[in-house]
């Protein structure tokens, strides 16, 4: 009996041991992300910073001309390259959300539950496609296309720097494409959770479908539509390898006409090939970028918080 | 009679409304079937046994993908190995173990924050840290740590959702008759999780498969397939290009013929990576 | 922590190296590590190790050649390239992280003064090119001066038709961008309205734009764009040597200190380029062989 309860209690200590070291791997692992984004966060921070203070920070957030390779006198001024990817993001938001909603509405709404169930999976693909492949379409269809386009708009224009169709308009196109699935699917999901109860009181008041769906189902799904544009924003700002080709790559005013570069196709392209003060300088790029993302993070955790809240 | 909403009349704004909403979901179906018919189109016809099987060789002239795709896999095997691990654990940590606070708040803060950095600045943060300050250089090492990032978030969360929809009971039970906690979600969470652990994993391959701008700077453009079998070993430490890589670089020298093959090549991965999502999500309503 | 992970893993990675080395029986008296300076002593055995190359984009298909030759020639060595430009090739090189960095350009005094030596391995030229369908192919230098300088607009004000001139270019770090702009003399006064990263892209750009210009190594020239002549002279190897063409510039394989003082292996790889084989190479890339 005794020996019986010795081996009991043995047994027991050993469980414990093994219990314990899985708490700590376990603990350890949930940790993983916290060491990431701190890592990431320091290293832009520590990589960023320096230019700032060599070459300035009025001259590089506050100055447009780009010449980091000149041998006389480089400038590193990026306010274009800033302003491109606010104004293109902007741009793909007010073409693409709209659309994104609507399709939402089409899937949560006025599909059949077939037609919905054949729809959704083109979404998903959507969100599945590899950016460098949209990259590849945005070249052979869209620039030729958006050439034409601008010799018609500028026939008669002897100032206007053609751009061949690769323009800040051609990057917001492939831009407004891309954050369509990630629109849909919020947007849907959203409007799914509205409670059916007010849709059928608006029915009972009289209201058509279509008054319903847009005086009481989006109002009662409004926070839901606006993370979704926001998670839209964060998509669009830092996407690089689809518009990295589409868009001219020259830095200029963000004009749908021009030729612009935005802050991750600055990356994308002189990465590899800079060397010292423009190599720093593009880690400056990478921390305006990395800012713009943790202000996007933090709204959409505050957004998605107040969502709960809202749903219980 | 009139006022009767059996013949009420249809509203043009509702006509209006109407025809946007279909115009709207028309051009997203339109959207993916042009794309995928357009890429399958030009690029179909590439892809033979060559294509798959050769490297690109200026001397012999001929051009393939092989090393590209031993690449992606190298990639796509060794990021999994290590993030799959990594990304359950986090999650059975924050949904077994862990007890509401500052914490677990700041784990799935930073794990949002994580699934919502561009590639681009992994790409950078890997050139930088793995690559210069650890030494691997452009290497498959540094693309599979750079990966783990990455793809950690997606794991976490789907391996969460999945342990959320076991019910209570089965742990009350477990614990209940006196299995520890290792115990109880070895033999009983993880076994129910497993198909949203394994969706989690699947999506995480088509993130790896379709990433470009993180692998650029880590993982590094090579090409070639090894000569010896010493040689798989010391792959890892040198510099591969997986297929979306290489069709970046295809296209930056302007190869499209080439680049559609590879596309073709890699939406194909992307809709059998869709249908096994789909099947695994089927199978998991069903139980 | 990590760093101690990844030492660990190095070491594994090592040790299977030579195990898999001494397997495979190369016939390798010393057990090699990966570094090119392993191999010094050994005089007479076959190559092994890896050589590292990094730079210009334009040298891609004469570096790739040789770097296929040389390895199909030493199956012990592994020759790796990375195309990221001319500066920052020399910038690698100089920082020790590479043997060989690759430029388009002859070298910078400063980077000279850094200890990079200039070996110049190919004369290219820079050919000028148009869409197949402009009729104008023949500029003289100043209208190319106007053109990239974003005086000239059009192309009826050189004669052509009348549709506006797509100005395409390299973008800054491009060897190619930093000798055409130099030997014209118009450095950082160039107003591009597509800034490419890579020769193949130029070569795309300009045969599906109509009304683009722009300027690729004379190599990669194919028939789906037109190389215009400069001051009535074409774009060919034969005025290149004669020196009539005159946008021409060095491919350089730039090393730290002479070739003399460069691990065995590297002299290995700039015999290899001097030899017939190696010239034959050269050629058969449609570059010009340095005498």
């Amino acid at each position: 009996m005794i020996k019986q309860e010795m081996s009991l209690s043995k047994k027991q200590k050993g469980k414990a041991i093994v219990e314990s070291v899985a708490k700590y791997i376990f603990t350890i692992c949930a940790i993983a992300s916290i060491i990431a984004v701190f890592s990431i966060t320091f290293y832009m921070i520590q990589k960023g910073t320096p230019a700032l203070f060599e070459v300035g920070i009025k001259e590089i957030l506050f100055h447009t001309v780009w010449e980091p390779a000149s041998k006389t006198e480089p400038q590193y001024g990026i306010l274009y390259i800033i302003l491109t990817s606010i104004v293109g993001t902007a741009m793909a938001i007010l073409i693409g959300v709209p659309i994104g909603v609507l399709a939402a509405i089409f899937l949560s709404e006025v599909a059949s539950d077939k037609v919905a169930a054949l729809v959704k999976p083109v979404v998903e693909l959507l969100a599945g496609i590899p950016s460098v492949v949209y990259g590849l379409l945005g070249i052979m269809i869209l620039n030729p296309l958006i050439y034409q386009l601008e010799q018609k708009i500028y026939a008669d224009s002897t100032t206007h720097q053609f751009t061949g169709g690769k323009n800040l308009l051609a990057g917001v196109l492939v831009l407004a494409i891309m954050i369509l699935p990630t629109v849909i699917n919020m947007t849907e999901s959203s409007l799914r959770a509205v409670p059916v109860q007010l849709r059928a009181a608006s029915y009972a008041l009289g209201a058509s479908k279509i008054q319903t769906i847009f005086h009481v189902v989006l109002p009662a799904a409004k926070s839901g539509v606006i993370t979704a544009i926001v998670l839209g924003i964060g998509r669009a700002i830092g996407e690089a390898m689809a518009i990295s080709f589409v868009a001219g790559n020259s830095v200029n005013a963000p004009f749908p006409f021009h030729s612009v570069r935005f802050l991750t196709t600055a990356l994308v392209s002189e990465m590899e090939y800079s060397a010292d003060t423009h190599r720093e300088v593009l880690f400056t790029i990478g921390l305006v970028l990395f800012a713009f993302i943790m202000l996007i993070n933090l709204l959409i955790g505050k957004l998605l918080k107040k969502n709960e809240k809202k749903h219980g | 009679m009139e006022a009767s909403i059996y013949n009420k009349k249809r509203r043009w704004q509702d006509v209006i409304c109407y025809g946007l909403i279909y115009l709207a979901a028309g051009l997203v179906v339109v959207l993916l079937v042009g794309m995928l018919g357009y890429v399958f189109g030009n690029g179909l016809s590439v892809i033979d046994l060559g294509f798959l099987t050769k490297v690109r060789s200026t001397l012999k002239g001929t051009d393939g993908v092989a090393g590209n795709i031993l690449n992606t896999i190298y990639l796509v095997v060794l990021t999994l190995l290590i993030a799959t691990p990594l990304g359950v654990g986090g999650a059975i940590y924050l949904n077994e173990y862990a007890k509401p606070g500052r914490l677990v708040r700041m784990i799935e803060f930073t794990t949002e924050t994580l699934s919502g950095i561009p590639s681009i600045i992994f790409g950078m943060f890997g050139m930088e840290f793995f690559g210069r300050a650890l030494g691997l250089g452009y290497s498959i090492v540094n693309g599979v740590l750079t990966m783990t990032l990455m793809i950690l978030p997606l794991i976490t969360r789907n391996t969460q959702e999945a342990l959320k929809t076991v019910p209570d009971s089965y742990r009350h039970g477990a614990i209940g008759m006196g299995a520890g906690r290792w115990y109880m979600i070895r033999t009983i969470l993880l076994p129910s999780a497993l198909p949203g652990i394994l969706t989690g994993v699947i999506l995480a391959i088509g993130r790896i498969v379709g990433e470009s701008a993180a692998l650029l700077f880590t993982a590094g453009s090579g090409y070639f397939l090894p000569k010896t079998a010493a040689g798989y070993w010391e792959k890892l430490g040198q510099s591969g290009g997986t297929l979306s890589v290489e069709l970046y670089l295809r296209m930056s020298k302007g190869e499209y013929t080439m680049a559609f093959g590879i596309a073709a090549t890699l939406l194909f991965i992307v809709v059998v990576i869709n249908l096994l999502t789909k099947l695994i999500v089927k199978k998991l309503r069903r139980e | 922590m990590l760093n101690k992970m990844m030492n660990k893993f190095r070491k594994v990675v090592a040790v299977a190296c030579v195990a898999g080395l001494a397997l495979t029986g190369c016939g390798n008296e010393n057990a090699n590590s990966t570094s090119t300076k392993g191999t010094e002593s050994d005089t007479t055995k076959k190559l092994s190790g890896t050589i590292s190359l990094a730079g210009s984009t334009s040298m891609e298909k004469l570096a790739n050649a040789l770097q296929e030759a040389f390895m199909e020639e030493n199956p012990g060595v592994t020759v790796e390239v990375e195309y990221s430009g001319s500066s920052a090739g020399v910038e690698s090189l100089i920082s020790g992280s590479v043997d060989i960095g690759n430029s388009s350009r002859a070298l910078k005094d400063s980077e000279k003064e850094s200890g990079a030596v200039e070996n110049i391995v190919a004369i290219d030229g820079i050919a000028v090119i148009v869409d197949k369908n402009n009729t104008v192919v023949d500029l003289t230098k100043d209208e190319l001066i106007s053109i990239y300088t974003g005086a000239a607009t059009n192309w009826s004000e050189l004669g052509g038709a009348d549709q506006p001139i797509v100005v395409v270019g390299r973008e800054a770090g491009s060897g190619t961008r930093g000798a055409f702009e130099e030997l014209l003399g118009i450095e950082d006064a160039c107003t591009y309205a597509n800034e490419l990263s890579s020769t193949g892209a130029v070569m795309a750009t300009v045969a599906a734009t109509p009304g683009a210009i722009g300027y690729v190594s004379l190599d990669v020239i194919d028939d789906s764009v037109i190389a215009v002549a400069l001051n009535g002279v074409a774009a060919t190897v034969e005025n290149i040597k004669g020196g009539s063409y005159f946008l021409s510039r060095p491919f350089v394989m730039a090393t730290k200190g002479a070739i003399s003082e460069q691990s065995e292996l590297v002299q290995a790889w700039f015999g290899f380029i001097q030899s017939d084989a190696g010239k034959s190479i050269v050629e058969q890339v449609g570059l010009i062989v340095n005498d």
